[in-house]
């Protein structure tokens, strides 16, 4: 029973979105069972699969470019007071800029395309993934630092053998909110600047005769990948050696 | 010559004075306790012969070479937080050795993971560890390094009195098995009287030098003997401290 409980709220959203759309009898909301059809059309016509990559696909390169990038740059920034004062102040005025905004100059640089709607999850996972990175490098233990100090380890070995494992921990949270922005913008940009994916597929479906059926189905799809990122993502934080930068245990 | 020669040695933190005039030699393999009350400056002192600070005056040399950086040859323990909780004890115990060849690596952890009393722990980590466990296998991370001195800060402060009884005897037998320097920093006067060969008896701050003291008593020590008592009484007195709670 007890199981159950985390699909008790589910179950009863769906009863009360089917006894609405019956009672108001509204004409182009569509019932949960159009929904859940809207699916299998879709699939039967071979668009889901292949929306579901396109979307994937542009997440993966943004998001991971991002990672390569945003992870490094953190921790230099972080480990060096003067480039902090720096760069600091740059990094809270970008941040709060919505990776929407900048959909125009994306099409500008890169025209409408993969390259567009990759360069935007690159900009929304980048932020938040050196802000973690930055913040998490001044929460290291000084002792572990000066022990790395004293079994003489250069700069280079002490930031890949103390600062980076001791910075996972955070840093997979980080990584997990990162990707949870990553899956909301890519629906946003595929929207505007590509022609396929779960975005565009919404917009599709709306602009080509109302199928509001597909638009939820659709809906669906993203909140379905988007937990099943964030489950693949709490995963790592049962790995053996960050256990230790959670709650006990 | 002596191992640790610390001459004319002040420190200075802005207005305040810490260390005064300094001088202390220490032999080879000698297990010298560095005592004093909260605040005169001890763990100072150690940081200072470490290479992890600069004095604000006079010098602290090992083998006759002035110390300016730490030193793979001389290592500080912390307390036990000291470890690193990403590594198994295996892990931990081989991290000073990353320039050694895997074979060597090998060798020396499962040494020292079985000189202190770790085996059978080799992939638990630190968070799996009891207090003493984790402490024990901080000082097998620096003796797996083959180091020429140790200096210990208060390693046993965070323990129960128990373990720290019985980790004072294993690092005892360590001591004599390895035969390492080693400078130790307590507050813990009984502690000092059943541990060293010397005990370096410091006022309150700015820290000097009050007495050295020598402890002439052969291990294992008997904490009830006459002799015990009577150097210890000699400690309580030195630091004005009536022995009576
Ligand atoms: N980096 C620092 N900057 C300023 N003052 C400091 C610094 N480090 C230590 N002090 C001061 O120096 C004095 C001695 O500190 P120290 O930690 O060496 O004492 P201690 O003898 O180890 O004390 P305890 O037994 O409590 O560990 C203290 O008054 C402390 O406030
Ligand atoms: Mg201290």
């Amino acid at each position: 029973m007890r199981r159950l409980t985390p699909f008790l709220g589910l179950f009863v959203f769906i009863a009360a979105w089917d006894l609405a759309v019956r009672l108001t009898g509204a004409p182009l909301v569509p019932s949960p069972w159009e929904a859940f059809r809207g699916i299998g059309e879709l699939t039967a016509r071979g668009l889901l699969v292949k929306y579901v990559v396109a979307s994937l696909f542009r997440v993966t390169w943004g998001y991971l470019l991002a990672l390569v990038f945003a992870v490094p740059f953190g921790i230099a920034v972080g480990m060096s007071p003067r480039a902090q004062a720096t760069i600091n102040p740059l990094l809270q005025v970008l941040r709060p800029i919505s990776p929407l905004a900048w959909i125009p100059i994306a099409i500008l640089w890169f025209g409408v395309g993969d390259f567009s709607a990759v360069f935007l999850i690159f900009l929304a996972s980048f932020f938040p993934l050196a802000v973690t990175a930055m913040h998490a490098v001044h929460d290291v233990d000084p002792v572990h630092l000066r022990a790395g100090e004293n079994f003489g380890m250069s700069r280079g070995e002490l930031i890949a053998h103390v600062v980076l494992p001791a910075i996972v921990p955070q840093l997979i949270v980080g990584m997990r909110i990162a990707l949870g922005i990553a899956w909301l913008v890519v629906v946003a940009a595929e929207m505007i600047a590509v022609s396929s994916g779960l975005g565009f597929l919404i917009v599709d479906a709306r602009n080509a005769g109302n199928r509001y059926d597909l638009v939820v189905a659709g809906m669906v799809m993203i909140g379905v990948i988007g937990i099943v990122l964030d489950l693949a993502m709490r995963r790592l934080e049962k790995l053996d050696f960050v256990r230790w930068g959670y709650v006990e245990g | 010559m002596s191992k640790v020669e610390i001459s004319n040695l002040s420190m200075r933190f802005g207005s305040t004075d810490v260390l005064r005039d300094i001088n202390l030699s220490v032999r080879e393999g000698e297990f010298v306790c560095i005592l004093g009350p909260s605040g005169c400056g001890k763990s100072t002192l150690l940081n200072i012969v470490g290479g992890f600070i600069q004095p604000s005056a006079g010098t602290a040399s090992i083998d006759g070479v002035p110390v300016t950086r730490p030193d793979p040859r001389r290592i500080f323990v912390f307390q036990e937080r000291g470890v690193f909780p990403w590594l198994t004890v295996d892990e931990n115990v081989a991290f000073g050795l990353f320039r050694l060849s895997e074979a060597e690596k090998r060798d020396r952890v499962t040494r020292y993971v079985q000189l202190v009393g770790l085996a059978g722990f080799e992939n638990a980590y630190p968070r799996e560890l009891s207090g003493g466990m984790k402490q024990r296998l901080e000082v097998a991370r620096a003796l797996a390094v083959n180091p020429d001195v140790l200096y210990l800060d208060e390693p046993f402060g965070a323990l129960d009195s128990i373990t720290r009884l019985q980790m004072r005897r294993e690092l005892l037998r360590i001591w004599q098995a390895e035969k390492k320097t080693i400078l130790f920093v307590t507050h813990d006067i009984e502690e000092s009287v059943q541990l060293a060969d010397r005990v370096v008896i410091m006022s309150a701050r700015p820290g000097r030098i009050r007495r050295i003291l020598d402890i002439d008593i052969a291990h294992p020590r008997d904490l009830s003997a006459p002799r015990y008592i009577q150097l210890r009484d000699i400690i309580f007195s030195e630091i004005g401290l009536a022995h009576q709670v």
